[in-house]
């Protein structure tokens, strides 16, 4: 091969021809794309990255910044993966040119700053988070939005800010979650909760919950605090290598405690967990364990359906609509156990028109590509005020804070919540009717 | 007619590419590498970058680009969602790619007069679905209905599986605007069902792939929605005995819907693909749907279907009994040409037509060439109406499949010639099938052709090259030749 026709990732870990050479073109996968439906722009669809992925791969495209937006633009909600007749995978051919861009043409300054210094390290991203709880619990957020100061920011950074939850800790879910939480009644399973870093920094509510929801059906649940992120915003900024030791941190960590079950409540952490046998396997020393740890990942609804769902007292006497996570129904198989775990609570479930479309978060699409994410979630929206929903359940965090804008944006009054809420309430409820009677 | 060829490496002139930003806005001016990749493929496995692509949204803005490409002689691909089969909207000499996605309005349903009036580049399903819940029917549904427009559907006259009962997209076309090559906007048609004056110039733009006019909005005719279908598959160890089953059937004087064949290449590949638990011990396997108004009479069709199915060869006949299956039954049917993918990475999809009597023959033949060249050949298609899909799977980057590849191609054309058929059912012509057409329409077509093609776009600006032969150098786009 002469020079010209190198690939643009050659000698580095990348898609490679056997990757692309049979995608046929048809444009299938053009029909369920949020970013094609957005743009109308074939250079925004998953044909139009695999043919660039490929084009690069022959030689014929340069890693420069607009090949690296037009991976960066992937929302990576899997639809195309799902769709695809041929067996292509785009949305996964992004995420790994975004490797191979990374390790190409390493990016100085920023990413190598969040993703390899941030991420990282829990305890340093909680601080970050303080400010956040600070304007909020200072009065200072409501201040800023009664004089209207919030109205004269830009529209992304107005939707920044409606984005941030309410009532945030100002001491990480970490510290306030006890180390172990003993079974209700009878002990039916030892698990480790997996505490990720959006849900432990942003959701409190939810983590209680879910842990709650764990004891409530026989479980022993400890909580280690030393787990590490689950690598997948390392993944999606092309860090798998910082991924990989994320992997190999939590795999030590978990598997040590020798539990039957490794739950987690982010649709997220839960798609990464169980991953971890592909990013390591040419790890001959982890390739193994990593298996057996995916093995016992679980998410939170997957684990209560395996189970079986206690049937709680009391009931949550709402209308709820479910918003199905990319990660949770695509990358996991899992629609069926959420709604489950919502029936078992006794609301009134109501299916809104393509619950399981992308809602645009995709972690942190509304900061890099603001107006194509709001236009996702706009076409979300439409479902969901459709559905006329007092509450709208997803169990995932990105979703769950995507969602919170779209119901700002449009001035619903809909709750977003995740399910472990739902059904936690109604356990709870079922003992203050006890206390009553 | 020429193309000013020297005009095409030129055209990035700065000041006409302002101009053309300044027509349709500069952020649908798309000039970067990327984007052009993005827009140098179709379908097929033909490729090659435009110089530059422009997304207009309107009648309007079409007009005034095709103002400028007239004015300074540079050639127009228009394209839809490029889901096309033929390598028809590929810009194999360079050029613009008028990409009319964007002007996807839906702009007006006539609930009287049961028409609906639509920009080019809305996507068919989604018209089909909007009508259907006012009670109306757009039936054409080729394949690629999720992901073609009814721009690109008529500029290809596509069919579909439903066309042996309900018709191909030119017997919806009841009107159109086409902007033509020097930019003017031509109305032709209209709402009425009966018209006859003057030549029927909304049917000679459809079909035309874009080399007479651009297609910007269309009126379409709608029909009563049927309330009822019934899907029935049928499994044949014979594949002769399925071809016969057809012909009772229709001959019987039953019109069902579809009749919908898959060879055993086919159907292997289907399984392999979904895991539908298909037979795979069987040279075919029919579905043949039935539709109408009145659930009793769809119900008893189906079931005569059945029994014919049954006196005929069928070792198995299955009617699908709920929505799921059926649809079920559908995706399989529309993931056939796709999933050929998982055994050869590169397929051309053939889509000959024969009188239906000759399907049998035609099917022998193809098997008999696939021997003969030693190349994998899948069939399936519309068995109803005649019109095959003979796929051939091959590896582009191998010269010796390839080499194959086109004297395969060139025998199953001479087949469906020599059994009184056609060289394409429903893809057409684009750049694929150019060098066969002559032998199949014969010199004086081609002659006709050319002058209508002279008439109305005399400087050869729009989509050069495809559709009728022409001398080398202009015509010589194919990439079969």
């Amino acid at each position: 091969m002469d020079d010209e026709q190198k690939s643009a990732w050659d000698g580095f870990e990348g898609p490679s021809q056997e990757d692309v050479n049979y995608c046929i073109r048809c444009g299938l996968c053009l029909s369920v794309c949020p970013t094609y439906q957005e743009s109308l722009r074939e250079t925004e669809s998953p044909r139009g990255r695999v043919a660039l992925v490929a084009k690069a791969i022959e030689g014929e495209l340069d890693l420069t910044r607009n090949f690296k937006d037009h991976m960066y633009r992937c929302l990576a909600c899997l639809a195309c993966n799902d769709i695809c007749p041929v067996g292509i995978t785009p949305a996964n051919l992004c995420l790994e040119a975004r490797h191979a861009i990374h390790q190409a043409k390493p990016t100085p300054l920023l990413k190598p700053l969040l993703f390899q210094g941030l991420f990282p390290r829990t305890g340093l991203l909680e601080l970050v988070t303080k400010p956040v709880a600070l304007y909020d619990r200072t009065g200072l957020r409501r201040a800023a939005n009664a004089v209207r100061v919030t109205k004269a920011l830009p529209s992304q950074l107005r939707d920044m800010e409606r984005m941030l939850p309410h009532r945030l800790p100002l001491r990480g879910t970490r510290h306030q979650l006890p180390d172990v939480v003993l079974a209700k009644g009878e002990r039916r399973a030892h698990v480790a909760y997996f505490l990720g870093c959006v849900q432990g920094v942003m959701m409190a509510d939810g983590c209680r919950a879910t842990v709650e929801v764990l004891a409530e059906n026989g479980c022993d649940v400890v909580i280690p605090t030393q787990v590490k992120c689950c690598g997948m915003p390392m993944v999606g900024y092309g860090f798998k290598d910082e991924a990989r030791k994320m992997a190999r941190h939590n795999i030590d960590l978990l598997l040590g405690l020798n539990v039957d079950a490794i739950v987690t409540d982010c649709a997220t952490c839960g798609s990464s967990l169980k991953e971890y046998p592909h990013w390591l396997a040419s790890d001959s020393e982890y390739a193994g364990r990593a298996q057996q740890f995916a093995a016992k990942v679980r998410d939170i609804s997957e684990f209560l359906v395996e189970i079986g769902i206690r049937a709680p007292q009391g009931k949550v006497d709402s209308r709820v609509t479910y918003h199905d996570p990319c990660h949770l129904c695509r990358a996991q198989g899992i629609r069926e156990q959420p709604r489950e775990m919502l029936r078992a609570a006794g609301v009134e479930l109501v299916e809104m028109e393509g619950a399981d479309a992308c809602c645009g978060s995709a972690g942190t699409q509304l900061i890099t590509h603001y107006h194509t994410s709001v236009g996702v979630l706009e076409r979300k929206m439409d479902h969901v005020a459709a559905a006329e929903a007092e509450m709208i359940a997803s169990g995932c965090p990105g979703c769950q804070m995507q969602l919170g804008l779209g119901v700002k944006r449009r001035g619903l009054k809909a709750r977003v919540v995740h399910p472990s809420q739902i059904l936690a309430q109604a356990y709870r409820n079922g003992k203050m009717d006890d206390e009553n009677q | 007619m020429a193309i000013r060829q020297d005009k095409v490496g030129e055209m990035l002139d700065k000041s006409i590419l302002k101009e053309l930003q300044t027509i349709v806005g500069k952020k649908h001016v798309l000039t970067e590498p990327e984007d052009l990749v993005a827009y140098s493929y179709d379908g097929t496995f033909a490729e090659r970058r435009p110089d530059l692509v422009v997304r207009p949204d309107s009648t309007g803005q079409v007009s005034q680009v095709m103002g400028v490409a007239w004015r300074e002689e540079i050639p127009v691909i228009p394209r839809g969602m490029a889901s096309g089969l033929a390598a028809a909207s590929v810009p194999l000499i360079g050029g613009i790619v008028l990409d009319t996605c964007r002007m996807n309005r839906i702009l007006e349903i006539d609930e009287r007069n049961f028409t609906v009036t639509t920009q080019a580049g809305v996507i068919t399903q989604h018209l089909a679905d909007t009508v259907s819940k006012k009670g109306l029917f757009y039936p054409p549904d080729p394949s690629s209905i999720k992901q073609s427009t009814l721009g690109g559907n008529a500029a290809c006259n596509a069919g579909g599986p439903r066309c042996l009962k309900y018709g191909v997209t030119s017997d919806y076309v009841r009107g159109l605007t086409v902007v033509l090559a020097d930019g003017r906007i031509l109305n032709t048609g209209g709402k009425a069902i009966k018209n006859v004056t003057g030549y029927n110039l909304t049917q000679l733009f459809v079909g035309s792939e874009g080399t007479l006019g651009v297609i910007t909005e269309l009126i379409l005719k709608l029909i009563p929605l049927p309330r009822v279908a019934r899907t029935a598959k049928a499994v044949f160890p014979k594949l002769a005995d399925a071809s016969r089953c057809v012909n009772d059937i229709l001959c019987g004087g039953i019109t069902p819907a579809t009749i919908e064949l898959m060879d055993e290449t086919a159907i292997a590949t289907i399984e392999e693909a979904m895991h539908l638990g298909l037979p795979l011990d069987v040279e075919a396997i029919l579905i043949i749907e039935a539709d109408g108004m009145d659930r009793e009479s769809v119900v008893r069709e189906i079931e005569t279907i059945a029994g014919i199915c049954r006196t005929t060869g069928a070792r198995d006949v299955e009617v699908a009994s709920t929505e799921e299956e059926r649809a079920r039954l559908w995706s399989a049917r529309r993931a056939i040409s796709p999933s050929l993918a998982r055994r050869a990475p590169n397929k051309l999809g053939e889509d000959i037509s024969v009188p239906r009597s000759a399907i049998p023959e035609a099917i022998a033949a193809i098997k008999e060439i696939s021997r003969q060249h030693d190349i994998p050949i899948a069939i399936f298609g519309h068995a109803g109406d005649g019109n095959l899909h003979p796929n051939i799977l091959f590896d582009k980057r191998d010269p010796v499949q390839v080499g194959k590849m086109k004297r395969a191609a060139a025998d199953i054309f001479q087949v469906s010639v020599r059994l009184g058929g056609t060289l394409s059912g429903d893809h057409g012509v684009g750049s694929l099938k150019l060098p066969f057409v002559e032998q199949d329409i014969g010199p004086i077509s081609i002659d006709v052709m050319s002058g209508i093609k002279q008439a109305l776009d005399p400087k050869n600006i729009l989509n050069p090259g495809k559709v009728v032969p022409g001398p080398q150098g202009v015509g010589g786009a194919s990439i079969l030749g």
